[in-house]
């Protein structure tokens, strides 16, 4: 089974109000150096593929599809091989 | 004019919607998203609310649900789709119209009566109002900042597909957008709750030149 780590973020042209009232809050707690903030997506999401190359075409197809907006989001993705759960 | 509501689970506009389009005599009734045919349906509303919790992305689940390939199908046949909220989001999630709604540009949600001016007056959504009125309409959401590609915001202004715009922006909309239309002119999504505002004792009715707009559009087609 694989296991698939995808970050989904704004696209960088994309305003992103959420990541600057954060930024504003930890300038106001005198995190000075704090620059820029973008707050963004994580799932985990495990599937069986035949190999790493099915499962990789795969999570792009869901992800496209359904985890982001293509208007405004873009992403990328850790796959690593994991053990299937021992079924009882 | 037979006219479907759309119920999500999660949808909270969805009666008053029903309600709106019963007072004009329109004979309308609530789907269930999990129905899969809307022929017999000359209108489809998508109400507002949170469908499937807003999860994702709002609009995004509700737009795998089984009701949105009759949907996809009414609007391809010319059939009149309107999305009022959520329900706009839903229809941007499904590509029936483009861009997307994002979080408001000062994040939180916003519950206010804000008035719009109408952008493009021959419509079937617009043609009742006078061109020059402004109305005030109610507004109700987190995520109404409409969002689209200088390209695709282009090819709306030229085609006339901006239906009404903020007098005052509350949300960041680009182009002070709150409803567009696709090119073909059947399928309509504002941010703004016209079924709101159609009930004098709700104490505004500025909404029920909306809904005169599409009967009339209705009835000439027929």
């Amino acid at each position: 089974m694989y296991l698939a780590k995808i970050y989904v973020t704004y696209k960088p042209s994309i305003l992103d109000p959420q990541g600057e009232v954060i930024k504003a809050a930890l300038q106001r707690m005198d995190y000075a150096g704090v620059e820029q903030v973008a707050q963004g997506k994580y799932f985990e999401v495990k599937l069986h593929a035949k190999d790493v190359d099915t499962a990789t075409a795969e999570v792009e197809s869901f992800t496209d599809a359904l985890l982001i907006n293509q208007n405004t989001e873009t992403y990328r993705f850790d796959l690593s091989l994991v053990e299937d759960e021992v079924n009882a | 004019m037979k006219a479907a509501v759309i119920s999500f689970p999660g949808s909270n506009c969805d009666f008053d919607m029903l309600y709106a389009l019963q007072d004009f005599g329109v004979d309308a009734q609530i789907v269930s998203a999990k129905e899969n045919d809307l022929t017999g349906f000359d209108a489809i509303f998508l109400p507002g609310g949170f469908s499937y919790g807003d999860y994702l992305r709002t609009g995004a689940i509700a737009r795998f649900s089984p009701i949105m390939s009759a949907v996809t199908q009414a609007a391809n046949d010319g059939k009149l789709i309107v999305g009022i909220c959520n329900g706009f989001q839903i229809l941007t999630e499904a590509g029936l119209l483009p861009g997307q709604l994002l979080v408001n540009a000062t994040p939180g949600f916003i519950c206010d009566e804000v008035p719009l001016r109408i952008a493009n007056p021959q419509t079937a959504f617009t043609n009742a109002y006078d061109p020059a009125e402004t109305m005030m309409i109610p507004i109700a959401h987190g995520e109404g900042n409409y969002f689209a590609d200088d390209a695709t915001l282009a090819k709306l202004e030229e085609n006339q597909q901006v239906v009404f715009r903020y007098e005052e922006n509350p949300n960041g909309s680009a182009h002070d957008i709150a409803g567009i239309m696709n090119e073909q002119g059947n399928v309509f999504g504002m941010m703004p709750h016209p079924e709101r505002a159609v009930d004098a004792v709700t104490g505004n009715i500025d909404g029920q030149n909306f809904f005169k707009s599409i009967l009339s559009g209705i009835l000439a087609r027929a």
